[in-house]
């Protein structure tokens, strides 16, 4: 399809600079469990200082990837190149990469400082170096005073915390996180989110997440990997994954999104028109595609991209349905409307909620209309 | 679960506790009976367990039941933790399904069965019968208990910290030591009383394993039986039910305290 790469303007994007050496290099990997694959045939590059994400259902894969790049899973074909290295060979302990563990893992039996220095202690540091090292971890995640507790006396939070300073006090290369945030509840986890990012960009070491939460990922990621069924669907920036998803999986995974299946009806060089049935008016989409005239391509709008009004829109050159309010979903800052259209399929649109009182005054079974502008409608071939 | 119980309930559960329990209790309280015949009461008296001490025959079948009692429980532990581990962590190698029935196969294996295969091995192999041939019989008893126990143990365990300790740079051998092995302690502390206590009682399988010399103190307690029951035997038997009772119950402790830990 024509929408690939970095449509969305970037600042920092090594992976857009041919010259640049990717940190990380996965080439053709694959793995089966019991008759099952699941990584099929993947290769990725990763460059140094990316917060990756990881980012799928769960059973797509994610997590066997990540345990590969850990070693603790060997691949069944294909390498992991990291830093120039081949991994292939060498044994989990001898990879200059450190994991944090869903679970946390941290070592019941030691106390918090122990559980910190227990990677330092392998590397036979000096005991003052790793002692000034133990403090600084927990500095680092604002957890000075509690190095004499036991794992078993921290809330969750503390947990997730002393688990990523065990996990960066060896001063890792790359850092691999499992679900980091996953059993936490919501509200510390967005916390947690900007303060990972934080401690990610001041450290400038690179990380590998994995995770199902799609807010995550946007949030925290230089880039995003999307997987499904053990292969990448898309891998982009999170802005690039949103607005130019490559395929309908990618465009329903994250967000929300108005799918109708289009006829391509005529081509220009900035635009192209479609044909959806039952509905007479034309939908177009702000750019060209590379597509052929008369083949079925899928239109995907995302609500907030949609306007809804009780009368029809001026603006000409928009892109406009009638339908029936169907239901309307009230979430406080904003409003999502479901509209039946008039050829029965049922469209979200989102209001955002800008003043107190109920600006759209749009009800239920109103008549309304349904626009977007031109070039907020995306074509997929899948 | 607090459903009130019934009188039937209540007298039953009297009836069978009393059958089980009202023979040993006889026995303790004869033990301090000032009388030689063990079936007339003549008044308190703590005798016998003086006399205990000048028996030498008695002190000696003790003294062999601690040492077969010590060195085999330790053995079985060390030995049946490395069947646990090799059963939970080395996945399907080939002879698991093989090895994991030989190790449970002693728990069900009557006990005149075994004595006697240890039996004719030691005449096959013709080593001297003693102290040492009954040290090994009581170990490979006891190491299948272990290694059920063990396996137990880490079936529940999460091994994800086990790889984070190799994800930090310990190698595999190093992370039992020093993760898995203090993590699992209490189990396998449990589990050497637990092999401490059936090697301190067991009498069919040390009759047919021993030798000159090697008496062990239940041996001893069946053979003088025969010469008719004295109040000694009642003394000495109310000592080992209150060792027995001690190691199982420490044993239980432990297991329950870290069952209260994991949650």
């Amino acid at each position: 399809m024509p929408e690939i790469n970095s449509q969305v303007r970037q600042t920092w994007a090594p992976w857009n600079q041919p010259d640049k050496k990717p940190f990380v290099r996965i080439e053709n990997l694959s793995k089966t469990f019991d008759d099952i694959v699941v990584i099929n045939n993947i290769s990725l590059t990763i460059y140094e200082g990316e917060f990756f994400s990881l980012l799928g259902p769960s059973g797509c894969g994610k997590t066997t990837l990540l345990r590969m790049l850990a070693g603790f899973e060997t691949p069944d074909a294909g390498r992991i190149v990291i830093d120039g290295e081949d991994m292939s060979n060498v044994p989990p302990y001898r990879r200059p990469i450190n994991m944090m563990f869903q679970s946390y893992a941290l070592f019941p039996h030691l106390s918090v400082e122990q559980n910190i220095a227990f990677g330092l202690k392998q590397d036979r540091m000096a005991k003052a170096d790793i002692q000034a090292r133990v403090e600084q971890m927990l500095a680092l995640v604002k957890l000075q005073g509690f190095g004499k507790r036991k794992p078993e006396q921290l809330s969750g939070g503390q947990k997730q915390r002393v688990a990523l300073a065990r996990s960066l006090a060896k001063n890792p290369k790359l850092l691999l996180l499992d679900e980091p945030l996953g059993a936490l509840d919501k509200k510390l986890r967005e916390e947690t989110r900007f303060e990972l990012m934080t401690i990610q960009e001041n450290l400038g070491v690179t990380f590998i997440i994995v995770t199902h939460d799609q807010e995550e990922a946007m949030t925290v990621s230089s880039r995003v990997a999307v997987m499904e069924q053990g292969q990448l669907a898309q891998v982009a920036t999170p802005a690039d994954i949103y607005e130019y998803p490559n395929s309908r999986h990618v465009a329903e995974f994250i967000g929300a999104i108005n799918l109708f299946a289009a006829q391509l009806e005529t081509v220009e060089t900035d635009r192209a028109t479609f044909r959806v049935a039952g509905i007479d008016l034309p939908i177009c989409t702000g750019r060209s595609v590379n597509a052929a005239v008369g083949e079925t391509l899928w239109i995907g709008i995302r609500p907030e991209k949609m306007r809804i009004s009780r009368t029809a829109p001026e603006k000409t050159g928009e892109n406009m349905l009638t339908g029936e309010v169907w239901d309307i979903a009230y979430l406080g800052n904003l409003s999502v409307f479901v509209v039946r259209l008039d050829n029965g399929k049922m469209v979200r649109v989102q209001w955002t909620n800008r003043t107190r009182s109920p600006e759209a005054d749009i009800s239920w079974n109103d008549r309304v209309y349904v626009s977007w502008a031109a070039d907020a409608a995306m074509a997929m071939r899948h | 679960m607090n459903k009130s119980f019934s009188t039937f309930n209540v007298v039953s559960l009297i009836i069978g506790y009393a059958f089980l329990y009202i023979p040993i209790l006889l026995l303790v309280i004869y033990s301090f009976n000032e009388s030689r015949l063990v079936t007339v009461w003549s008044g308190f008296s703590s005798k016998w367990y003086g006399e205990l001490w000048q028996n030498e025959e008695l002190l000696d079948a003790a003294k062999v039941t601690l040492q077969v009692g010590l060195v085999a429980s330790t053995l079985a532990t060390i030995l049946g933790t490395i069947a646990g581990v090799v059963l939970t962590r080395f996945g399907n190698f080939t002879g698991r399904i093989l090895f994991n029935g030989m190790i449970y196969a002693p728990l069900v294996m009557p006990e005149v069965i075994v004595g006697l295969s240890l039996l004719l091995m030691f005449i096959t192999i013709s080593v001297d019968r003693g102290y040492w041939t009954v040290t090994l019989a009581h170990t490979t008893f006891s190491m299948c208990y272990v290694a059920v126990v063990i396996q137990s143990r880490l079936s529940s365990f999460d091994r994800s910290i086990e790889e984070a300790a190799m994800d930090l740079g310990c190698p595999p051998l190093k992370t039992f030591f020093l993760i898995t092995l203090p993590v699992i302690m209490p189990a396998v502390v449990s589990a050497w009383l637990l092999s401490f206590t059936l090697s301190l009682d067991d009498l069919v399988i040390s009759s047919f394993a021993t030798g000159p010399g090697a008496t062990t103190l239940p041996m001893k307690i069946f053979s003088q039986m025969r010469l008719g029951v004295t109040p000694q035997i009642n003394a000495v038997s109310t000592i080992l039910i209150g060792l027995v009772a001690t190691g199982v119950t420490i044993s239980s402790v432990i297991r329950k305290r870290q069952e209260v830990r994991k949650l």
